[in-house]
Parts: structure tokens; sequence; C-alpha cells
């Protein structure tokens, strides 16, 4: 094959038909979009857009939405980043659902700073913009935040913890979620503020994705470093369970207190079966919910959502300790998402 | 390798003599198949959904586009040598964090940040070549290794913090200009001109053409006294050059210096180059192939976006058009045998 390919000057021609049939398009096109006046089919259109498609508490929130968007009247469209942390995708996303004539967009942003400048734009052409799960940086970036607070979510279990341990001496590991995201700083800032700890009485942290088989390999390099760690913090229930079965591993499991954050039902399932000692429970279907309600809101009488509302969130265990209010895992069973 | 039937898609020396008409060559083109799919996928969204055909969507999918797509020019130029270059998202990344670090938490004047953020990714394109050419090492394992060295100086060097505030030149591509009732935005322009400027210089120049002879048979190139080293280097160099401006068109779409971007954008720029038809064992293909590529996925995420069809189904079209666009490679190489 040692020729070389040369593109035919027919193909050219074509190519440069069309391009100048699309600028003709463009030139005399019906315009950039630039009212969100709604579509020809007259319903309320929502879009909803998540950090990723896969990971189940999102797959659990876009079926609230569903679900609020029905009893509303309301059509739901939904999109996704490829991986946690896709800015790009989500502005494209933002984007696509502006020009399909959104009434409001419910978003829970991957980069908290870096989506600002999209939402700025969709919020120009009217568009209510609420941020779910995670608030946006600065959080007046968007219209409202219907969101637990995760600070108070690991406040809960480093209460519990403290109360837990009876005044032995804690040797802590801190499974972490990534550096920079808000949501895993909050949570290890208030899990410490909760035990009364600083960074300082962290034996070891590491980062896992909230990801279960990195989860495992942090905890087993964490018992390499440190052998008689007996609190581990988890970012997420697969965090946990990653650890748990690092600790059983080495017959550690027993003796190491675990504790999480998010109350998926796998995750309130193993606070049941006594390998992770509590949870804080979160509620993703009730932030869909109430977003989507919000832009139906909107869409009717014109009143726009504002501020921050928490969600709630509630600790999960079986081994209730004085002075820390908890409720027990048959409870979390029949509220856990997943 | 002497072929009794030339085909039509290629053009040898002698291919003046044969002269197929110009309706077969069309037909058998590479780039005619990718085509007629962009073409039928607009006329299925623009009967599906009454937003899809207008000059305002249009311009967005190009701006949505454009960051992938200049990537994905270089992408070709490596491909067409039959290289890879998975560090492409990665080096994108690292130099839109050099330039919006330089510019706004260091003193250089923007326009020098962003000439180092160019010579920076041009550094790491020269880097990669030197390693595939010097040593020589396998494009995909040099390219890998780099991929993991740009991503951790991105996230060592940014600290994992998202840089705000730029100043203005670091965005300038991202404003628009109206056309009509159409608002465009400089970066599309940018980015369609890169790819005319590319497409001109491998279909007119003596560097094009030594670039696909290379691709088609190094051996071949190098005893026809075609400077093979210094080639391929320099196609790694001019990809990596790419690689900066994506990153200067990246930090005007976005507004800010994201440690995070660009992670899955090596696959999708070697998706690009793919389903416009550019032959993974190289010497076969365009940049031209490679817009249409881009587009291709652009029209199908915002087509169906517009639909309401949830962004999981694109991934799932993606990756059946990537298997047909390969299949039909093949099948055509067959052919030409």
């Amino acid at each position: 094959m040692s020729r070389i390919s040369r593109l035919p000057s027919s193909l050219l021609r074509v190519a440069a038909c069309t391009g100048v049939a699309a600028l003709t398009l463009t030139a005399c096109g019906s315009g950039s979009g630039s009212d969100s006046a709604s579509s020809g089919s007259g319903t309320v259109k929502v879009g909803l857009i998540t950090k990723t498609d896969t990971n189940p508490f999102f797959v659990k929130m876009k079926e609230g939405a569903e679900k609020a968007a029905k009893e509303n009247g309301v059509e739901l469209s939904t999109a996704a980043g490829k991986f946690d942390g896709d800015n790009a995708g989500q502005v494209t996303a933002i984007e696509n659902m502006v020009a399909a004539g959104v009434k409001g967009i419910l978003i829970t942003p991957s980069d908290s700073k870096a989506i600002v400048p999209a939402i700025e734009k969709a919020k120009a052409k009217g568009v209510l913009v609420i941020a779910l799960d995670t608030p946006t940086e600065p959080e007046s970036a968007v219209d409202a935040l219907f969101a637990t607070d995760n600070v108070k979510a690991g406040e809960l279990i480093g209460e519990y913890a403290k109360a837990a341990m009876k005044g032995k001496t804690a040797k802590i590991a801190a499974l972490d979620l990534a550096p920079g995201v808000s949501v895993g700083v909050q949570r290890h800032e208030g899990f410490l503020k909760g035990f009364g700890a600083t960074d300082k009485d962290v034996a070891c942290a590491q980062d896992t994705g909230g990801d279960q088989s990195k989860g495992q390999t942090a905890m087993e390099n964490c018992l390499q470093k440190e052998p008689d760690i007996n609190v581990v913090y988890t970012i997420n229930e697969p965090a946990a369970l990653g650890a748990y079965t690092a600790l059983k591993a080495k017959g550690r499991e027993k003796d190491v207190l675990i504790v999480s954050v998010d109350g998926g039902c796998t995750g309130t399932q193993a606070v049941k079966d006594g390998k992770i000692a509590a949870t804080s429970q979160q509620y993703p279907l009730k932030m869909a919910a109430e977003g989507v309600k919000a832009v139906a809101t909107y869409a009717k009488d014109g009143k726009k959502a504002s501020g921050y509302t928490d969600t709630g969130v509630t600790l999960i265990t079986d081994k209730a300790q004085d002075g820390v209010t908890s409720k027990d895992t048959a409870y979390g069973l029949e509220n856990c998402w997943g | 390798m002497t072929a009794t039937t030339t085909p039509p898609d290629t053009s040898s020396p002698y291919a003046d003599l044969k002269a197929p008409t110009t309706a077969r060559r069309l037909l058998t083109a590479p780039t005619t198949g990718p085509l007629a799919a962009l073409l039928l996928a607009c006329v299925f969204f623009s009967v599906s959904t009454d937003q899809f055909l207008t000059g305002g969507n249009f311009s967005l999918i190009v701006q949505q586009v454009m960051v992938v797509g200049t990537l994905a020019i270089g992408q070709t130029l490596i491909i067409l040598t039959a290289g890879i270059d998975l560090s492409c998202g990665a080096v994108m990344a690292f130099g839109s964090i050099v330039i919006a670090k330089m510019a706004a938490e260091g003193s250089l004047p923007p326009l020098v940040a962003i000439a180092l953020g160019l010579v920076v990714c041009g550094g790491f394109g020269l880097l990669n070549g030197t390693l595939v050419q010097k040593i020589p090492l396998p494009p995909f394992i040099v390219t890998l290794g780099m991929l993991n060295v740009a991503f951790a100086l991105t996230h060592i060097y940014s600290e994992e913090q998202t840089v705000t505030n730029l100043p203005g030149p670091l965005t300038a591509l991202g404003e628009t200009f109206p056309l009509g009732h159409t608002d465009i935005t400089y970066g599309s322009l940018v980015t369609i001109g890169l790819f005319l400027l590319l497409a001109y210089a491998l279909s007119n120049t003596g560097w094009g053409r030594h670039v696909y002879a290379l691709g088609n048979s190094p051996e071949a190139a190098r005893l026809n006294g075609i400077r093979t080293s210094r080639l391929t280097i320099g196609v790694y160099t001019v990809a990596g050059i790419l690689y900066g401006i994506a990153a200067l068109l990246l930090i005007s779409r976005t507004g800010v210096g994201d440690p995070q971007a660009g992670q899955t954008d090596n696959l999708d720029s070697i998706t690009a180059v793919v389903l416009g038809g550019t032959s993974l064992f190289g010497g076969r293909g365009s940049v031209l192939g490679t817009f249409i590529g881009v587009l291709i996925v652009g029209v199908f995420r915002n087509g169906l976006q517009l639909m309401g069809v949830a962004s999981i189904y694109q991934t799932l079209i993606t990756g059946v058009l990537v298997i047909l666009a390969v299949t039909v490679d093949q099948i055509s190489r067959k052919r030409a045998r």
C-alpha cells in the first residue's frame, strides 16, 4: 500500500456545498434560542444533569425525579457526565437542555467552580437552575440548593464513633473521596469535628474515589502502615465494604469500628449484618422530587425557589449509643435508596 | 505491491492515466460513508425535533466539539503515521492548567502564558515522538506512560484546585459574534480553520505526502529518501502544539482552568478519527473525515438530548458506529487488494 490518499476534488465540492448550506441556514436560521420559550409540545420540560449515569445514587435520584415529573405533569430529560469530575460533559448537557427549551435544570455539579459560567448563561436565558446534592462555588451561582448537610452527616458518625470507643485510645483511618472534592472534604471535616479530633490524630488517610476495590486496597495499605487501627471513617459504603474485606482478611473485622455515609440499601444492609457500625443516611429521591416540584411551581406562577434546603440526614445503627440520636436498620432499610 | 485495480480513493502519481469518473471516486472515497451518516443523522433529528434545524443549534454543536475536534486533528496526524496517542487529553489538561495558573496567579501577561502553554504541550509531543522514534518504543506504550505523567503533573501543579478569575484574553475565544441571527463562537472558527489548514497541508504539500507514505510503509518511505525520523518527531510535536491550542479552547469554553478535564478525551478523539474513516493501520484517511467524525458524535449527543433521550444511549450508538466504521474500512481494504 504505497499510495497516497488524496481527497477527490468532487468530494471537496460536496463538503463546500454542505458548508455553504449550513452557513446559509445559520444566517437565516431562526435565531439562537435566546428565549427559553416552551417548546411546541406545550408541556413544561425539566432537565436533570447528574455527575455520572452509573452511580446508584444518581440512578436513584433519576427515579425520584421521574416519579415527581409524572406527579407534577412535567416532562423530564436527563444527562450526565462521562466520569465523576467531567465538567465539559455537564456544560454540554446544560447547553443542549437550554436549546431544548427546558424551564428548569437540576444539576449535581461535578466541579463546583468550573460549572458556574455555564449555569450563569442558562440563568440569563430565564432558566431556573437548582443544584442537588453538591453546592456550587459560590453557592449563590444557582437559584436554590437541595442537599444533604455533608458536614452534619460526618459529625453524626464522628459523635457515634466517639461514644462507641468509650474512652479507648483511637487510631483513626480515613478512607476519603478525592482531593479537593467538596463532598469528601466536608464529610471528613465533619467526622473529625464530631469525634473531637484533628487531622493530626488520623493515622492513615487514603483516597478511594468512593470505590469498593480502591477502598480495600487503601485499607490493606493502612493496616500495613498502622496495624492497630481501630476506627475507620469511610466516605461511602462501597469504600466501607472494601475496608471490611481487608480487615476480615486480617481477622480484625470484629474489633475495628467502621462508620460511613450514604444510606444506600446495600450499605444499610451491611449495617444490619454488622459489617458497618453506623452510617449517615441521606435522601437523594427527596432532593430530586423537591427540585422537580420547584421547577413546576416556577413554570406555573413564576415563583423561583431560593436558598438552601436541607433534605435531611439520619444516623442508622443497630448498636445505639447514649447521647447520640439514631434510628435502627429497620427504619434505614425502609428509607434506603439504590 | 502492484495492484491491477487502483482503488479510486487513492491517487498514485499515475492515477491521472486511469482517471476514474468523479461519481465513482465519490462513492468510494473514505469520507463518503461518514458524510452520509452525518447527513442522515441530521435529517433524522430535523424530523424528530423542531429545535434541531436552527443556526443557533448548529453553532452550538460546533462549539461543543471544538475541543475534542482540535485534539482529534493531532490524533489524526499520529494515526496516519500508524501511531496512536493516548496522552492527548491529559497533555491538554496540563497545558490548560499551566496557561490558567500562569495568567491568573503567576505574573505572566496572558499572551505569554498562552504561548508557554503551547510550548509545554509541544514539548510533550516532542518527547513522545523522540521516545517513539529514537529508542524506539511502541507509540501505545509511550503515550500510555505520558498519559499518567501528564495527569499526575496536572494534579500536582494545580493542587487539585480549579483556577478561576482568569484574565479576559484567556477566554476571548469563548466570546461570540453575530452572523445573521446566530451567535458564532470565535473558538469554532479557530477549530474549523485548523481543520482546513491541516487538510491542505496533508493533501497539497510534500510534507503531507510524506506523512501518508510513512504510514503506509516506513521502510519504503525511508528508501525513497524521506527523513522518517525527523518526520515522525515532527508529527508528534505538531500534534502536541495542537493539544495546546485545544487547551486554550477548553479554557475559553468553560471559563476556568479545570484539573479534572479531558479524562476521556483521548478515546473520544480516537473515536472521531475512526468514525471519519481514517485507518488505524496508518496511511489512509483525512482530517476532513475526522471533522465529520467529531460532528457525528456531537450531532447525536445534541439531537438525542433535544429529543429527551438519556445520554447513555448516545454512548451506545457511538460504540456501534465505531465498529461499523472499522468494518467498512476493512472491507474496502480487502476490495483494494
